[in-house]
């Protein structure tokens, strides 16, 4: 896969979803976001496209702040882990049953 | 089609004003808004009530509709069809993959449509391309199945899905295939859905990654003098010799007689095979006898 298809561009995100990007710059100095910079031009990865909107969703319409962002996050991502563990654990009782 | 009072919904008094409105259902949003509540079925449910009566209570005009009408609402799916009235949406709904079908069938009797003319809308009433819902589904599968690359249809959301399955999944695995899931809001791109794998074990093998456990009962006498046994595999048997003096428990490595490596073509797990050594029952006299030399002999 070439670089072009592996990024978007910021301006091209932000467009598309009615941000400022200044949010992206925010999101990316508090390390929720990784912004990438060739040349002048500022991309964000394509495979962190639905996190990031899931956190300007949060942002925007939930206002909820950078700070309550970051620990949401972490949190979301243990829930998902333990639903996998448990969907797996659960796969291998029926074994049992 | 039930009443819904969504006055109740968002625990706020028909006197409530447009803040307190808002309020209520910023509130609530946070509590059970999809994102922030990962498959969870019922938080989905009740956010789509949250939105459906944000929609209606936060437009001054579908608020007096509904006030006027709520309880008559069967009265006002006839005439509004008449009229062919539309309903338009200021300061909607928040946005997240919400569209006609996430509105109840009440909704769309007083309001013809649910969001159309407004579409999701963020907070600040902007137009917001978002999207699509990611889908989580399960599928279960047995191990024959996982053996071998196969298309199954999956039932998602009304749709049916053809997915081709690579051979070599494992039990919770989970695989995404993107563009897949709920569609997106406004132009905006299709979720993912991702399917996990519940791989029942086989009665025969035990599976550990791509490689395959298995035991074989051998009798007394081939165990001792050696011979040949036929091993089931996943795809045939194979016969195999057996070494004069096995012992029980001793184990077998058939190379590349396992599962299939997930997505590496033409490579595979092996199988191993341990010996159980049955020992003869209901012997006659005469075996009894020879046995009994044997252990005079061994001593």
């Amino acid at each position: 896969m070439s670089r072009a298809e592996d990024l978007i561009s910021l301006v091209q995100f932000c467009d598309r979803h009615g941000i400022e990007i200044s949010l992206l710059h925010r999101l990316h100095d508090s390390g929720l976001v990784e912004v990438i910079r060739d040349g002048d031009t500022l991309f964000v990865r394509v495979e962190t496209v639905p996190r990031l909107e899931k956190i300007v969703r949060m942002h925007i319409d939930l206002d909820i702040n950078l700070e309550g962002i970051e620990a949401i996050s972490h949190l979301l991502d243990r829930v998902e882990l333990l639903q996998r563990e448990n969907v797996a654990l659960r796969n291998r009782l029926r074994l049992f049953e | 089609m039930d009443f819904v009072d969504y006055y109740q919904v968002l625990g706020v008094g028909k006197t409530a004003t447009p803040e307190e409105i808002k309020a209520a259902y910023r509130k609530l949003a946070r509590k059970y808004h999809p994102d922030l509540n990962p498959n969870d079925a019922t938080a989905k449910a009740k956010f789509q009530q949250l939105n459906e009566a944000n929609e209606v209570l936060s437009d001054a005009e579908k608020r007096r509709k509904y006030d006027q009408y709520g309880k008559d609402f069967k009265h006002v799916e006839e005439s509004a069809g008449a009229r062919g009235q539309r309903a338009s949406s200021a300061g909607g709904p928040f946005t997240y993959s919400q569209g006609d079908e996430d509105f109840s069938d009440f909704f769309r009797s007083m309001f013809e449509g649910g969001a159309a003319g407004g579409g999701p809308r963020g907070a600040g009433g902007r137009s917001i391309k978002f999207r699509g819902q990611d889908i989580a589904a399960e599928l279960h599968l047995n191990l024959k199945q996982a053996y071998t690359s196969q298309q199954q249809v999956l039932s998602v959301g009304g749709r049916q899905i053809r997915v081709t399955i690579p051979a070599g999944v494992e039990n919770g695995q989970t695989l995404m295939l993107a563009g897949l899931g709920g569609p997106g809001v406004n132009g905006g791109p299709a979720g993912d859905l991702y399917v996990t794998f519940a791989i029942a074990d086989d009665k025969r093998f035990r599976r550990s990654g791509a490689d395959l456990y298995a035991t074989v009962e051998l009798d007394l006498y081939t165990a001792v003098l050696g011979g040949e046994v036929v091993v089931d595999t996943m795809d045939s048997s194979v016969k195999l010799k057996v070494a004069p003096e096995t012992q029980n428990e001793a184990k077998v490595k058939l190379k590349g007689k396992g599962m299939p490596v997930f997505k590496k073509e033409g490579e595979f797990g092996d199988l191993y095979v341990t010996f159980k050594v049955k020992l003869p029952t209901n012997l006659t006299d005469k075996q009894k006898q020879l046995f009994a030399e044997l252990a005079g002999g061994a001593a």
